[in-house]
């Protein structure tokens, strides 16, 4: 169907877009606009160009020390989460006993949501640090570790399950020729297995890359930023500066569109770097 | 050869018992201290509860009074119940007309909504709670309108994705036969897409009822979900009330664990669908 009668068309597509210019693409352009300017509400703002922009790094470090966090967090992170949850698939489909079990345990944490799970981590976590006289607010280093630990108990089973899933598409064939050829089994899983999971790392890659820049309720619920501020990501600083200084509205908008830039570029980036790494047989 | 690959087996099969239980004991603990004194808890979480910190169900019903959570329960139920519905409903509609109708606006349409994926919900915070306010779209009713446009990206790409993959002769045939584009949608394309309908609604159903920061800004003052009555527990510097908070971080599970296991099959499957689509 090449064409459809206007009226039809808006039937099918005026729903979905008027929900999405109310929710996203109009508050997108005003955020854009509201950050060069000053504003308390919407309506009652006042054009200052770049003055936003420049106060996010010259009134206190908080923003460059989230930022700095937040790509340490997420190198860390994207790293662990997939090494773990492509090592645990591939001894999940060695055809072992219990198998279907694992993977019900190891995927389970991902359905609970980022608060619920950030509590349930600060009392294990301050239930360990306390023999040592201390909590997670002490440092940011505990907080970061803390934060890894966290979102690798949440994301390594969903990342696992992706994983699976492309290990098992590969056909037997292939894997029995190589075997012939007389391949060991660290040749069959670089030159095989890993090669044609290639598709799955990207998702994946991507996935655990915008989660972990994009990181807010865990952070909240571990941390709230402690000590100081020292423990925000970039998303928790955005809120505090919006919610939590006044007068600081302006200065929220604009981290916001940086923030924005930034995860843009960096997913953008991400995809390009692996998908020129995958390949077909 | 063969008592070696036993031999291994086993050793895989012990090391991934162990680290199931790892992946468990969290929640046990949990589950542990929510029967002890609120006092007893953060000093010795991993203490079992004994004759003198055993309170019984005192952290639940004292938890229960203090963050309405029953009423947080039903809240959350019925805003991800109505918005999934709405999302997989409108998007699917969209997907479809904008992958079949080749056309400027269609793919003006397409990658707006791609767009708004990458973009962190920090970007729009303030001026879509702004936005809410005025429109009165803050009311567990008006929040499902502003979960289908945030929904609409991830949704429409995946209803895409599956819908190329559908042979459009079926649909020219059902033309011919006479039907208008809403009966072809909704006689022969929509039975199609079925299975791709349990995909989308499980990934928004995961996303809704976990959902913090949205409900927080939009509806969070009048109308708690079960995230906000959780971060509600965590209250001002020093009253907060640990048993409460073990109590309602349980039931905060419970309803998790009980969909996860009766859907679990569905559950998977979406994820990877989703996945391999995206």
């Amino acid at each position: 169907m090449e064409k459809m009668p206007k009226k039809y068309y808006a039937f099918f597509t005026l729903p979905t877009m008027i929900a999405f210019a109310i929710a996203f693409f109009i508050p997108f352009l005003l955020g854009i606009y509201l950050s060069f300017t000053k504003f308390r509400t919407v309506t009652n703002s006042q054009w200052v160009g770049l003055e936003n922009y420049i106060h996010a790094f010259t009134d206190n470090n908080d923003f460059l020390n989230a930022t700095i966090f937040t790509v340490k967090f997420a190198i860390v992170s994207v790293v662990l989460i997939n090494l773990f949850a492509f090592s645990l698939a591939l001894l999940l489909t060695r055809a072992l006993r219990g198998t279907n079990i694992f993977r019900t345990v190891f995927f389970m944490p991902n359905l609970i949501g980022g608060i619920v799970l950030g509590y349930i981590w600060l009392l294990i976590i301050n239930g360990i640090l306390i023999n040592f006289g201390v909590d997670i607010t002490y440092s940011a280093k505990f907080g970061f570790w803390g934060l890894v630990v966290v979102t690798n108990w949440q994301m390594i089973g969903y990342m696992m399950v992706i994983y699976i899933a492309a290990i098992q598409s590969i056909s037997t064939e292939q894997l029995e020729a190589a075997q012939i050829d007389g391949a060991n089994s660290w040749q069959i899983l670089k030159n095989i297995t890993v090669p044609l999971v290639m598709p799955a790392f990207t998702i994946c890659t991507f996935l655990t890359v915008s989660n972990s820049f994009k990181l807010f309720d865990q952070n909240l619920a571990l941390t709230n930023g402690a000590p100081g501020r020292a423990s925000s990501m970039l998303a928790l600083d955005i809120f505090h500066t919006f919610y939590g200084t006044f007068g600081y509205e302006g200065v929220g908008q604009a981290k916001a569109v940086m923030f924005t830039i930034f995860v843009a570029i960096v997913v953008l980036l991400q995809l390009r770097i692996s998908r020129s790494r995958e390949v077909e047989i | 050869m063969y008592a070696k690959k036993n031999l291994q087996n086993n050793i895989t099969f012990i090391f991934l018992f162990i680290l199931a239980i790892l992946f468990l004991v969290p929640i046990f603990i949990v589950l542990m201290n929510s029967f002890k004194g609120r006092f007893f808890i953060s000093d010795a979480p991993f203490a079992l509860p004994n004759s003198q910190t055993f309170v019984g169900l005192k952290n639940y019903t004292v938890g229960l009074a203090k963050t309405g959570f029953i009423q947080a329960f039903f809240y959350s139920l019925f805003i991800t119940v109505f918005s999934v519905g709405t999302i997989v409903l409108f998007t699917s509609m969209t997907a479809w007309c904008i992958t079949r109708v080749k056309s400027k606006v269609s793919s003006i349409i397409y990658y707006v909504l791609i767009f708004s994926m990458i973009v962190p919900f920090q970007m729009v915070m303030f001026t879509m709670s702004k936005a809410a306010n005025v429109l009165r779209l803050d009311n567990p009713i008006g929040i499902i309108v502003l979960y289908l446009g945030f929904g609409a990206g991830l949704s429409v790409f995946i209803f895409s994705g599956f819908v190329k993959s559908i042979p459009h002769e079926i649909e020219e045939a059902a033309t011919i036969d006479g039907c208008n584009p809403i009966q072809t949608f909704f006689l022969i394309v929509f039975p199609i897409l079925q299975p791709i309908y349990i995909t989308v609604a499980i990934l928004n159903t995961m996303w809704i009822w976990n959902d913090y920061l949205l409900p927080y800004l939009v509806i969070g003052s009048n109308y708690r979900t079960i995230p906000i009555a959780i971060q509600y527990l965590q209250g001002g510097y020093g009253s907060k009330d640990m048993g409460a908070m073990m109590a309602m971080l349980v039931l905060a599970i419970i309803p998790i664990v009980i969909f996860y296991l009766a859907l679990q099959k569905y559950i998977i499957q979406g994820v990877v669908a989703g996945a391999v689509k995206g």
